[in-house]
């Protein structure tokens, strides 16, 4: 299957473009959509906040990406398996990842990437494009097992410009893996635009080469993204092996804390871009629909609002890990070898050590 | 122009003096164009000397080390940026298999006279992976020179001496001390010569040896120890590969004692080389084991403990009067 045109359902102002499928008015899946991306928004918001008051390391913003993480997270199966990168908060929260382990991954202790809600899911992958591999990987296990679980891989549109992607694409043809690969292609990669990664229109094209079907999709657009999925996870379920779905979307934040969009990013895409936004486009649609107004909208951010906050207190409350921590997890079983560092790092931070809190270097 | 600047402005200054000078000099990596790069070390290149010579590529590092193999081999002057060592691995097959042997697989015909800069090193509170100390993958690389500048000047003479260099070298930035550091620097386009420990501090008891961020320490540490009576020489390494051996020798045979402070773990490290080194050529001159102060043998833990890993100058202080201490 290869689509000729971008698939969407809801135009930018929130308008139906054609006939919505029936679960749209006959189920509360687009009320609980909006309710997760809700939930992402005011995350982000905090988050950055909390960067930038010295509570949080820094910190990558999904501001934008909501309806694809949102979608994604909703359509897999509680079972499946999540290859996420740095990105993709709200695809973890929906898949019962509770915000207080986010926070404390992005503040800086390996066991935010602990949590037991993550089942199966690896933790976020920060050098890029390798964890499409590891979603291979994970896939030809399913298949091995004859399970008919998949493996669910997210990209950005800068990492579709690496080797491991291509490979990845490559073997999940060949060998038909259980495998969806989604591209969040926000236009950027850091401060490189989509225009000189790849000189390649539609990034989907790129399953062409390996033979894996591919469709670009509207990312800001929760309806298209659910048809998109649907018709990829269930060719990937039955056996019918790999897919590739682009959804486009805007990167409407900096790429992270630490990064500031204002030195290449013109002003005027970035005020275009807002006019396209997932969040708004669902809203205005919920309420044409009529399966929304003020005062539910109210009741659930205020109800959002004080589950975040205790999210956030849990995270906050949160002692630091203990210093061993860095030896404990390094093999299944320390090593001898490495008992006697360990008692020195431990010994190190205790009173009147070379690294006790409020020493000479801090 | 002799303003006090940072080492990332130096940076700066020596690649705008090599593109200036000479037009085979090419930079690429990811964000280096428009956006100066994530650090800021090629800020303003791309606007004075054009997309052709400042190039922001797609985002893949093999790809990086591959195009500066294949441009090198042509006689161009690539310096490429790795945006962070962490994601150097994917480059390193092409350094390791090529860049590093091709001058030897061809007995001279071809070679790759290519730059590959990266910054390195914890204590920014940086996300995964963008903290680890790793020099010592490269530096047991034959044919790979792997170079460590811990000042404005020598990373602004280093460079330049790197792209004039006809083989290819790794700079690794300590990006701790990227803004924390300021001296003046000469743009007199003067390279300093590679291969060379800077003696930092003369002293009589004892050798501190050290590279990259943790010279802050090692100096302070040094200043500590004066305050106590024991006058301690500092060496800035400088050149992991190859080893200036000769003054480090000349050192320790006249202080006898001798302290090896790194960053990265401690197993394998450059501090093992040396010390294996010192065995080798001056063991009868030492009345001390000599000792290395280095991070711990685990993965570099994100920023949450990094500061329990990171070595400090209170241990670089007690591992010199432990050294002193010992007959
Ligand atoms: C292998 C590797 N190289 C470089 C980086 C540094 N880096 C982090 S994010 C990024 C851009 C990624 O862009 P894209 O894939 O489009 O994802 P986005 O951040 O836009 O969602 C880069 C270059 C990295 N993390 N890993
Ligand atoms: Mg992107």
């Amino acid at each position: 299957m290869h689509e000729s045109t971008l698939l969407r359902y809801i135009a930018p102002n929130g308008e139906p473009l054609t006939a919505l499928p029936v679960w749209c008015s006959q189920s509360d899946w687009l009320v609980e959509a909006y309710r997760h991306m809700q939930f992402a928004r005011l995350f982000d918001q905090k988050a950055i906040a909390l960067q930038r008051t010295g509570q949080l390391g820094t910190y990558a913003s999904i501001l934008g990406a909501e309806a694809i993480d949102v979608a994604v997270g909703m359509c897999m199966e509680a079972t499946d398996i999540l290859a996420p990168y740095y990105r993709n908060h709200a695809c973890q929260m929906v898949r019962g990842l509770p915000a207080r382990h986010i926070l404390s991954y992005w503040g800086g202790d390996e066991r935010g990437s602990a949590a037991a809600e993550m089942q199966q899911d690896f933790p976020n992958c920060i050098p890029i494009a390798t964890q499409t591999l590891h979603a291979c990987g994970a896939a030809f296990a399913l298949q091995y097992r004859q399970q008919s679980r998949i493996a669910v891989a997210m990209l950005g549109d800068g990492a579709t410009s690496k080797g491991d992607f291509a490979e990845a694409l490559n073997v999940a043809g060949v060998w038909k893996l259980p495998v969806v690969f989604i591209i969040n292609n926000n236009q950027w990669a850091i401060s490189v635009p989509r225009t000189l990664q790849s000189a390649v229109s539609r990034l989907s094209d790129k399953g062409l080469a390996a033979g894996v079907p591919a469709i670009q999709v509207d990312g800001n657009d929760i309806i298209a993204l659910r048809i998109a999925l649907e018709t990829a996870f269930q060719t990937a379920r039955e056996g019918q092996g790999p897919f590739l779905i682009e959804a486009i979307s805007y990167r409407l934040s900096d790429h992270t804390t630490a990064d500031d969009a204002n030195r290449y990013r013109p002003a005027e895409e970035l005020k275009t871009a807002w006019k396209h936004e997932p969040l708004a486009r669902l809203r205005t649609l919920l309420f044409r629909l009529q399966l929304w107004d003020e005062q539910r909208d109210t009741a659930l951010l205020h109800d959002l609002q004080n589950q975040l906050d205790a999210e956030v207190k849990a995270y906050l409350e949160t002692p630091a890990p203990p210093v061993t921590d860095m030896f404990d997890y390094l093999h299944a079983e320390l090593h001898p070898a490495l008992r006697e560092q360990r008692d020195w790092c431990e010994v190190n931070q205790m009173p009147g050590g070379s690294h006790a809190p409020g020493g000479a270097d801090e | 122009m002799n303003n006090a600047i940072t080492l990332l402005e130096a940076v700066n200054l020596a690649l705008n003096h090599a593109l200036r000078n000479d037009s085979d000099v090419v930079l690429l990596g990811e964000d280096i164009g428009v956006n100066g790069g994530v650090f800021r070390a090629t800020a303003g290149l791309q606007a004075t000397f054009g997309e052709h010579r400042v190039l922001d590529t797609p985002l893949a590092e093999a790809m990086i080390a591959g195009l500066a193999v294949g441009m090198s081999s042509q006689g161009l002057k690539p310096v490429a940026e790795i945006q962070f060592m962490g994601f150097i691995f994917p480059a390193m097959e092409q350094l390791v298999v090529h860049a590093a042997r091709m001058r030897n697989r061809t007995r001279g015909r071809l070679s790759c006279p290519l730059v590959v800069r990266a910054p390195y090193g914890g204590g920014i509170h940086a996300p995964e992976h963008h903290s680890e100390s790793t020099e010592a993958l490269f530096a047991h690389i034959p044919g790979l020179k792997v170079v460590i500048p811990s000042s404005p000047q020598r990373a602004y003479g280093l460079l330049l001496a790197a792209i004039a260099d006809p083989d290819p070298v790794l700079i690794l930035e300590p990006k701790r001390i990227y803004r924390s550091v300021k001296e003046p620097v000469t743009d007199d386009g003067k390279p300093l010569p590679l291969g060379r420990c800077y003696t930092l501090r003369p002293g009589r008891d004892i050798t501190l040896v050290s590279w990259g961020a943790m010279i802050c320490e090692t100096l302070k540490a040094a200043e500590t120890l004066a305050e106590e009576g024991i006058d301690a020489e500092v060496i800035d390494l400088v050149t992991l590969n190859p080893l200036d051996i000769d003054t480090l020798l000349q050192s320790v045979t006249r202080t006898g004692r001798l302290v090896v402070v790194q960053e990265a773990p401690r197993t394998c490290g450059i501090g093992a080389e040396i010390a294996a080194s010192v065995s080798e050529h001056c063991l009868l001159s030492l009345q001390a084991p000599v000792r290395r102060v280095s991070g711990y043998d685990t993965i570099m833990p994100y920023l949450k403990l990094e500061q329990h890993y990171l070595p400090n100058t209170a241990d670089i202080v007690q591992a010199a009067k432990q050294s002193m201490e010992a007959l």
